[in-house]
């Protein structure tokens, strides 16, 4: 689904490598959290998967694709099988939760027909039924989350990036918008989730993926956010003093 | 593609940056008037050349008895020495760079001279006496009036040799160059259009720089992305260069048939005709040239 072959990526007017030598597979159906630091590479992780960025040196595969022989023209068409949820929600101030949601369906040219079915499926899947009609600015934060979902997923993605999706959002809200991201892996979407949130990688015990300085120092499935055991870069072999 | 949705998002971006795409406006229709001007201008001088440089020739004056210039001694020519110079232009050295001569004598120049000046009161003051007598001599190539002039100057009862294209050059050197400076100011206003358009269409693109992040996102094709910018710049610059059009339509009709045709009979002007062939160029020209403005501004949005 997602495969990095020693991937590095090098910012021009930045020494330090953001992702350096990394190599990582992702499989179809996964639920993956990529943790670290700030700093540590995660939004540079999925700018790659999403070809905003070209890697420095390393080869990228999504979805059995190439990133390095897709043409800059048919990036858009690439981007259409990946859905992209962001802390600050990106939503459009000036349109209706409805309308943002089918903005995603217009631009990629789906006839009304299409967008008026889609649309209320998506925002019913993200419990926000019935408020199509509100405007961005009328909702909480967990409820802007939601639409920014309902409009990744409206095209029915094979994977959904989310960039620490429940960054802004106060606990209790985080749950439940991590559980609207649980029932859409469920459903067959890849789920990709950089964040730093400690307690919501230690409760669903999924794969994860941490970074440090670029580099990938774990890789555990059901894992947590702090390791099981001591990095073994840094420390010399001991006793396990770090605590589950 | 959905035409509604980008028509509506060209409408909203011409709104949004009005005073902007008011200004675009305004310096197309004044460069493309100037294009407009410049092309027309062009066309006259070619049109007043072909006229002029077609009935100009060379002219091989005789003395009459009043003429000193030359090997004049205030002697009239005589039949002879006539005689001598259309044996020159009939010569074999001569004959091929000549097209055709005719001679004028002193009754044909009077009938010419009568007719040229009907009405003013010099017509009765000559007499055919003091009329020249000549040569007129049309050449293969109208360049090559030297030779003429070289192997007939100094010949006996020639009093001159002259190439009436001299006189032209220099009215055609005025005409030019100010064609040629309506063309350098053209360039330069549209450089200015050009700069003016692709900065309208970046401001554009800004303030929708919110909307141009979810569609690249969302996987937008760039031809959805940049259609309604460049619709944007072009359908401004059409405005523009429909103005101009009119513009250039009316200075023909007004100025140069109203006022210059009436001024200067027997001069050719370009006509109204022209001008409407001129005023679709000046719209393709607009259109083409913010076309690409627009298109360089907005493809910095969509690289990827
Ligand atoms: N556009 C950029 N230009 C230069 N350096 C960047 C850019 N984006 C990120 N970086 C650098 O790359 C490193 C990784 O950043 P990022 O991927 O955003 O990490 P994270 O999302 O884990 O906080 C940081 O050192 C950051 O300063
Ligand atoms: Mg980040």
């Amino acid at each position: 689904m997602i495969r990095f072959d020693e991937v590095t990526k090098v910012y021009r007017g930045n020494a330090r490598p953001a992702l350096n030598a990394v190599d990582l597979e992702i499989l179809a159906g996964e639920f993956v959290f990529l943790v670290g630091a700030s700093g540590s590479g995660k939004s540079s992780f999925l700018r790659l998967v999403l070809k905003e960025e070209r890697p420095t040196s390393g080869q990228i595969h999504v979805l059995g694709q190439d990133l390095g022989r897709i043409s800059s023209r048919k990036v858009p068409y690439f981007r259409r099988n990946l859905g992209v949820v962001f802390q600050d929600f990106r939503l459009l101030p000036n349109k209706t939760v409805f309308d943002n949601v089918a903005f995603t369906l217009q631009v990629i040219g789906k006839s009304k027909g299409f967008i008026h079915e889609a649309v209320p499926d998506a925002l019913a899947t993200v419990g926000l039924d019935g408020k199509g009609g509100r405007f961005p600015h009328e909702l909480s934060g967990g409820e802007q989350q939601r639409v920014a979902i309902a409009r990744a997923v409206v095209n029915k993605p094979s994977i959904l990036l989310a960039d620490e999706p429940t960054g802004n959002l106060d606990p209790a809200t985080s749950d439940g918008i991590m559980t609207l991201l649980q029932r859409i892996n469920a459903n067959g979407t890849t789920v990709v989730m950089a964040t730093h949130d400690v307690g919501i990688v230690d409760r669903l015990q999924r794969r994860v993926v941490e970074l440090v300085g670029g580099r990938i120092v774990r890789d555990e499935r059901g894992g947590s956010y702090t390791q099981a055991v001591p990095l073994v870069r840094e420390q010399s072999f001991g006793p396990a003093e770090v605590t589950p | 593609m959905r035409l509604g949705l980008v028509l509506s998002e060209v409408g909203q971006g011409l709104r949004r940056n009005l005073s902007m795409v008011v200004s675009v406006v305004l310096v197309t229709f004044i460069s493309l008037t100037f294009v407009g001007t410049a092309i027309l201008l062009q066309s006259q001088i070619t049109q007043m050349k072909t006229y002029w440089f077609d009935r100009a020739q060379v002219a091989v004056y005789f003395c009459t008895d009043f003429t000193t210039a030359g090997s004049c001694d205030q002697q009239a020519a005589t039949d002879d020495q006539i005689a001598a110079v259309e044996a020159q232009l009939q010569s074999a050295t001569l004959a091929p760079f000549i097209d055709a001569y005719y001679f004028e004598d002193q009754e044909l120049a009077f009938q010419n001279f009568q007719d040229q000046f009907a009405g003013n009161a010099i017509a009765s003051l000559v007499t055919p006496e003091l009329m020249t007598e000549a040569f007129w001599v049309n050449l293969v190539d109208p360049e090559q009036s030297q030779i003429l002039s070289d192997a007939l100057a100094g010949l006996a009862g020639v009093e001159s040799v002259v190439d009436q294209r001299s006189y032209l050059d220099q009215i055609f050197a005025i005409l030019n160059a100010s064609s040629l400076t309506a063309v350098g100011i053209a360039a330069l206003m549209l450089v200015a259009a050009a700069l003016l358009i692709a900065t309208t269409i970046r401001l554009s693109a800004f303030s929708r720089r919110r909307e141009l992040g979810i569609m690249r996102l969302v996987g937008a094709s760039n031809r959805f992305i940049q259609t309604p910018f460049v619709l944007e710049g072009v359908v401004a610059a059409l405005l523009g260069s429909l103005l101009a059009g009119g513009a250039v339509i009316a200075i023909v009709h007004f100025f140069v048939q109203g006022y210059l045709t009436q001024t200067l009979p027997g001069t050719s002007f370009v006509t109204v005709n022209d001008a409407l062939i001129v005023a679709p160029v000046l719209l393709v020209a607009g259109g083409l040239l913010a076309a690409i403005a627009s298109n360089v501004a907005i493809s910095r949005y969509l690289r990827v």
